[in-house]
């Protein structure tokens, strides 16, 4: 694993952004922190994509993290962040590595409806328990950081550097990955898995890898979503949330590990710009973004930056 | 004598009413090349898919350097020495020639590295003392396909696609290679240079070949021993001047037309 430049320029970026954060207003800040925390997730999403898979059920991760870090404040009165992200992360890792035995098995749109099934049963069952709020959730108390507890007034700020810090060290990770062997299997096994198989390379041992380490960055993404917002609920796993993931992999493209974090924080300025213009037909201004993608990038936005590089070349 | 290296008892195998391999019982010596030939729906592919693990038989045993392999899956098969071309080139299709052979080396290196994920692409490859790139680039110069190395392999030609199908089942240094029919869809013109240079590379290591082929001055070329199937049996094996003479070879298989040209061609 090394860090190479585009992630370097991007670390940079985002060190500048935390340099810049007295001056962003705290809805900026909220929202590029939401940003990041989607895509977390959707950096998930596109190494399934690199394998030719598409899961419609990526929420039910991403509320397990949040659930893990709820459960986690409710029953131990953890509130340590580094506690609950790797409470998260480990949760949503061991239900993906149980799960995959099934998931793995499964190519095309049976394994995009069963991960949207396996989602929509943790929906039930989150809408029907009472202890954990039912369909109005709970709330998430303040964090802490190796016991300091920052002023109401930083919570924001900080809550934005750990968001990055997460992000840089998921992103290098799931470069590394993308260049070694194993990541370059994944496009091989979109492309031709008998070959690959009569190479000696297993595509369901890969395909169950990728289901654990994108299960991993979706709990981490909803653990960091839960305590931004302050707030969980089982919508958190329900098939619309799914399927803005979905959307945001579109948008973005799969063509760098930095694409997912373009994808969801131009999502993330759809959305606040559509809902702050015309609250009742939002998902409007969604949908027509979304024609207007992939009519016009079908290769996601990373495509463009893509573009530029070749023409600078 | 040269030892045994593949040893098939006594297989079976039907698919519904069509009896696709009926009491196959084939000893194969090391460094041997074999070529399989039948009409269609024979048997020859059927044997090579028993072999490989992509079928598996009804009863009987294969026995690979004194293993049984019978129950494995193609995967460990290809680990343990026995690789296979396609008749119809198996090859990712989006990525480039060299990236295919990449690809080959690639997945070498991982089973190499136990799988791990931080196995890296530009690290020498265990037991192999290259580069994964270094690999992939000398291979594809040993099959002539260095003109096509930056080319997407989609909208390469025929006996390029098959030449590079045959490279990567190669990459894992295969103590046996199955060919199936590899100068199938190649042009008459074509065929004999590619199937020379074939030969030319794979038998340089001591490989043992088994090759499906259709035409029979090929296999008199290049098989010291041919297996001729017929309606799932093994009708004839010996050299190719006997087994292409074998009156039933020459009923079903050959054609007594061409008997006489093929047979005189042999080695």
């Amino acid at each position: 694993m090394s860090i190479d430049k585009p992630i370097f320029r991007f670390a940079v970026f985002l060190g500048c952004l935390l340099l810049a954060s007295p001056w962003l207003p705290q809805w900026a800040m909220f929202m590029i922190t939401i940003a990041g925390a989607n895509g977390m997730v959707v950096l998930g999403l596109m190494l399934f994509l690199r394998a030719g898979l598409v899961s419609f059920g990526q929420a039910l991760y991403f509320c397990v993290g949040a659930y893990a870090t709820g459960l986690m404040t409710q029953m131990f009165k953890f509130t340590d962040i580094f506690v609950l992200l790797i409470s998260a992360g480990v949760m949503s890792g061991v239900l993906a590595y149980i799960l995959g035995f099934l998931l793995a098995k499964y190519r095309a749109i049976f394994f995009g409806l069963l991960s949207l099934a396996f989602s929509m049963i943790l929906y039930g069952l989150l809408a029907k328990t009472e202890a954990l709020g039912s369909t109005d959730g709970f709330n998430i108390p303040a964090i802490t950081i190796l016991g300091w507890l920052p002023p109401q007034p930083l919570v924001r700020v900080t809550i934005l550097a750990v968001t990055f810090a997460v992000m840089l060290l998921c992103l290098t990770f799931v470069n590394g990955l993308l260049r070694s062997p194993r990541g370059l299997l994944l496009t091989a096994i979109r492309d031709n898995e008998i070959r690959a198989e009569y190479m000696g390379a297993s595509a369901q041992r890969t395909i169950h890898l990728i289901y654990v380490i994108a299960g991993v960055l979706a709990g981490l993404g909803g653990a960091l979503a839960a305590v931004t917002v302050g707030h969980i609920d089982p919508a958190m796993a329900f098939w619309t949330t799914s399927g803005e993931f979905i959307f945001i992999t579109i948008l973005g493209g799969i063509g760098s590990v930095l694409a997912p974090f373009l994808g969801s924080m131009v999502f993330g300025v759809i959305h606040t710009v559509a809902f702050a213009n015309s609250p009742n037909t939002w998902q409007m201004m969604i949908g027509l973004a979304l024609i207007a993608v992939i009519l016009l990038l079908p290769d996601g936005l990373w495509s463009l930056v893509s573009r530029m590089k070749k023409a600078r070349a | 004598m040269s030892s045994i290296i593949l040893n098939a008892k006594g297989l079976n195998k039907s698919f519904g009413a069509v009896t696709a391999a009926s009491d196959i019982h084939v000893a194969v010596e090391q460094g041997a090349c074999i070529g399989l030939i039948g009409t269609n729906g024979a048997g020859k592919t059927t044997f090579v898919n028993m072999i490989t693990g992509y079928l598996k038989p009804d009863s009987g045993v294969i026995e690979f350097d004194g293993r049984d392999i019978t129950d494995l899956i193609p995967r460990q098969i290809t680990q343990l020495g026995i690789s296979r071309s396609f008749q119809i080139p198996q090859l990712y299709n989006t990525m480039t020639a060299l990236e295919n052979l990449e690809m080959s080396y690639g997945v070498i290196s991982l089973i190499a590295h136990h799988g791990s994920l931080f196995t890296r692409t530009d690290a020498i490859v265990p037991g192999y003392g290259k580069t994964i790139r270094a690999l992939a680039e000398e291979s594809l110069e040993k099959f002539g396909l260095s003109a096509y190395r930056d080319k997407v392999t989609r909208v390469l030609p025929g006996g390029v696609r098959k030449l590079l199908d045959i490279a990567m089942a190669m990459a894992v240094r295969p103590k046996i290679l199955l060919l199936d029919e590899p100068t199938s869809g190649v042009s008459a013109e074509e065929k004999f240079d590619i199937m020379d240079m074939v030969m030319n590379v794979v038998r340089s290591g001591g490989t043992t070949v088994m090759f499906v082929e259709h035409d029979m001055e090929i296999v008199a070329r290049h098989a010291d021993r041919v297996l001729a199937f017929y309606d799932g049996s093994i009708i004839a094996d010996g050299p190719p001047q006997q087994a292409l003479k074998d009156p039933r070879v020459l009923k079903y298989i050959v054609g007594e037309s061409q008997a006489a040209s093929v047979v005189g061609e042999a080695h």
